[in-house]
Formats: structure tokens, sequence, C-alpha cells
């Protein structure tokens, strides 16, 4: 009566991301160093421009965004890291599931591993920011949505350096002009929000953009991999 | 045409025929830039506004216009190169890449030039344009960073080019969100569409100019094409051929 199970099309997403987790759970330092340079950074800024307060809650979403972002980059590099070393990507780029597929469960991952955790952090230093309750919520709107955008553009940059020694500062190089449009209509939505002024603008933007990312960006990733362990 | 397009990729047809090309390319595109600066610089009539200081146009619109034509020859090049693997289309695509950063770079600095006398500042981020400029300078840096950084040549090719595609997607939206996120800064308004209606003897120049900038473009990139053909073939016959001439003879 049990039909053989033959592995469906997600399947591979599935068990990569649960792997990545648990991965994630057994060394919580990775999640962690992100984490605490989030908020090493935001704290930088106050200490550099001073602690008048009209100044920081002018500035928080700026530095906010700028921080998220580049957490986020200090995890991407790694994101294909162990696997190649492992030997486990070539596995993912044998095996039979879609590789775009693979590849957007590695950037989900990432996101859960990285993203999240930061979106749910923020409050608490937008709060030492002096940020509006209500700019807080569209903080961690924007923040959501842009670290979804920025892991899966992130991915691709990850697959093009993965087998390259001096990756990391390349990859900063290449991944972040391009979230450029991510920075701008983040931060741009928050300090409206702070201003009450209308942010659905910015929230469809950032929702349009992770979209296109969520559609186009696995592929380029899955053409990434595949070049660079051909 | 298919075989004129399939005799064209091969690099000992093109590397000749881009020698015979270039002469012409460089010659009429000296004519045009001659003829373009001395008729902007000396016969246009000064702007009503600006005065002598709008005579940089005569270079920075050409440069960044070219700076974005550039970029649509690599990233259309490097597509050609990723779906057809033409080994030439990649060439194309390297060459074209320092070529855009130099335009780039000149349209920037010129752009700054002209604002430091029109706006008071060397930089003004209120300007989308402007900073949009410079978004496009870090692509292409990221871009020929990435080719650098890996040794096999065949690998560099496409992987270069699977990230001058996401450039390519990325360029528009870079430059609507950069156009959006300027006009809520309210920023000087000293720049004006168009301003006013150009006059005969300002266009002509600067139409000569951008053609002239667009065949030094053509011209240059065929050199640096031929080169790049010629350091990639190193190992085929018609090179050793073309090099020691006396050896195979």
């Amino acid at each position: 009566m049990n039909a053989p199970h033959l592995p469906r099309m997600f399947d591979g997403l599935v068990a990569v991301i649960r792997r990545d987790l648990e991965l994630a759970w057994r060394r919580p330092g990775d999640v962690l160093n992100p984490l605490f340079f989030f908020a090493i950074v935001s704290t930088l800024f106050p200490l550099a421009v001073g602690p008048d307060a009209e100044q920081l809650a002018l500035n928080g979403p700026g530095v906010l965004w700028v921080a998220a972002l580049l957490a986020a980059l200090l995890s991407l590099n790694s994101l294909f890291l162990n696997d190649y070393e492992d030997g486990s990507l070539e596995q993912m780029l044998l095996s039979p599931q879609p590789l775009p597929l693979l590849a957007l469960a590695k950037s989900m991952s990432h996101w859960l591993v990285s993203g999240l955790p930061l979106v749910i952090l923020s409050p608490l230093i937008a709060m030492s920011f002096q940020m509006p309750a209500r700019a807080t919520t569209v903080m961690m709107l924007t923040l959501a949505l842009g670290t979804v955008s920025f892991s899966l553009l992130g991915s691709i940059g990850a697959g093009l350096t993965v087998g390259l020694n001096r990756g990391n500062a390349l990859l900063s190089l290449l991944i972040l002009p391009l979230a450029m449009p991510v920075l701008i209509f983040g931060a741009r939505t928050v300090s409206l929000a702070a201003a009450d002024d209308a942010v659905s603008a910015g929230l469809y933007f950032l929702g349009a953009y992770c979209m296109l990312a969520l559609t186009l960006a696995p592929f380029a990733t899955a053409a990434a991999l595949k070049i660079s362990n051909e | 045409m298919w075989t004129f397009l399939h005799k064209l990729s091969s690099p000992p047809h093109f590397y000749d025929l881009a020698a015979r090309m270039i002469p012409w390319l460089a010659g009429s595109a000296l004519l045009l830039i001659t003829y373009g600066t001395i008729a902007g610089l000396f016969f246009a009539p000064p702007d009503y506004q600006q005065g002598d200081s709008f005579r940089i146009i005569y270079v920075h619109v050409p440069a960044a216009y070219l700076s974005m034509m550039a970029y649509a020859v690599l990233a259309v090049s490097a597509g050609i190169g990723l779906i057809w693997r033409i080994k030439l289309a990649h060439a194309v695509a390297a060459g074209a890449a320092p070529l855009g950063a130099w335009f780039t770079f000149l349209a920037l600095v010129t752009g700054s030039i002209w604002g430091r006398p029109m706006w008071g500042t060397w930089w003004e981020w209120g300007d989308p344009r402007l900073t949009s400029e410079l978004i496009l300078l870090f692509l292409y840096f990221g871009y020929m960073a990435l080719r650098a950084a890996i040794d096999d040549t065949a690998k560099a090719d496409r992987a270069s080019a699977v990230l001058a595609l996401a450039g390519a997607v990325n360029l528009p939206i870079i430059h609507f969100s950069v156009e959006w996120w300027s006009s809520l800064h309210q920023g000087p308004t000293l720049i004006r569409e168009g301003g006013p209606a150009i006059a005969a003897e300002m266009l002509w120049p600067l139409l000569a100019m951008i053609l002239g900038f667009s065949l030094l473009f053509g011209a240059l990139l065929l050199a640096r094409v031929r080169t790049e053909v010629l350091i990639r073939e190193r190992r085929a016959k018609w090179v050793r051929k073309l090099v020691y001439p006396e050896e195979t003879a």
C-alpha cells in the first residue's frame, strides 16, 4: 500500500531550510554575531554624532538601515562557503532537485537566521533613537521586506564569489550598489513615517522589489553557482 | 545575414575587420569632435542664464550618454555571450567595461565642475542624475573587480555576465529610486529641464559631439576588443602566424 516515496519538487527546499536552521541552532555564534554587530554599529553613530536627541531622531532611520544592511552583508559571505568546503554544495548541484529552488531555500534560511532576528531586535534600537511608535512599526515592516530582498540579491553575489579566496570585500562591491534602491526606499519610508507622512508608496515599492527579487534572484543565483563550480 | 554574423564571431575575421574599421571610425570621430569643439566653444552664443559655463555640456552630455550606452553594450553582449556562448561577445563586454567606467568618471567630473558655479557646490546629493551616475560607476567597478578576481577567463566571462545582467535589471530601478528620493528633498531646482529652448547654434555642435563621442567609443572599443582577442587566442594558430610570420612561412 505504501507507494515508494518519490522526491517531490519542494522536498529539497524544505530539507535545505531545515538543515540550515539546525546548523544555525547548533552554532548560535553565527546568528548572534551579526546581531551584535548591528547593535554595536548603531551605538557607534550616537557616539560619533553626539547625544542630541533631535538629531538622533532625524538620523535614526538612516543609521538603522545602514547598520542592518551591513549586518546582513556580514553573514552573506558564509552563505555558500561551508557548503562549498564540505562538498554539500556540489551535491546540491548534482541533485535532481531544481537548483533555483535550492538557491531560494538558501536565501530563505539566510533570512530566517540573519534578517528576521534583525527585524525583531530593531525596535529596541529604534527606541534609543527616540523613534515614535508608528515609525517603529513601519520600520519593522520595511526592514522585513528589505532584508528579504537583500538576502535574495546577496545570494547572487555570494554564488558568484563562492570559490574565490578573497571574496569578502569583493562581495560588498558587487552587492551594495545593487541594494541601493532597497536602502533608499527603506530609510526614506521610515523617515516619512517619523514625520507623520504617507508611507504607502515606499512600502508598495519595497514589496514590489521583494517580489521581483523572489522571482528572478533564485535563477540568477543558480546560474552563478553553476558557473563558479564548473 | 546569419553567415555574416557567424563569420563576424570568428576571432581572426573580426580581428581583420576591426582593423579596417577603426581608422574610419576614429577619423570621422575626430572630424565631428573637432567641429563640435570649435563650434561649441567659439560660435555657439552664451546661454542667457548660465553665460559661458554652459559650454561644458559639450563634454558632459556626450560622456553621460556614453556612460549608459556602454553599459547597454556591456549587458547586451554579456547576455549574448551567456546565452549563445559566443566568446567574442564576452570579449566585447570585457572591453566595454573600462571604457564605460571612464566615460562615467568623465561625466561625474564635468558635472561636478559645472555644478560649482551653477549650484555653488562641487557635489549636490539632491540631483538624481549625479547620484545615479555615481552608482553606475560603482557597478562598473564591481564588474571589473569580479572579472579581475577570477583567473580562468571562461569562468570570469560567465560570472561577470550574470552580474552585468543583474545590474541591467537593477539600473532602471536604481535610477527611479534615486529620483523618488531626491524629489522629496526639495533640492535646488536651478537645473531646469531643457532650460530655455536650445538654439540651433548650440544644438548642432552638441549633436556632433554626441555622435563624435559615440564613434570614438566604437573605435576605442574595437581596439580594446582586438587586444582582448589576441590575448585570449594567444595559443591559436592564426595568432602565432601573425606574431611570427617568418616561422610558418
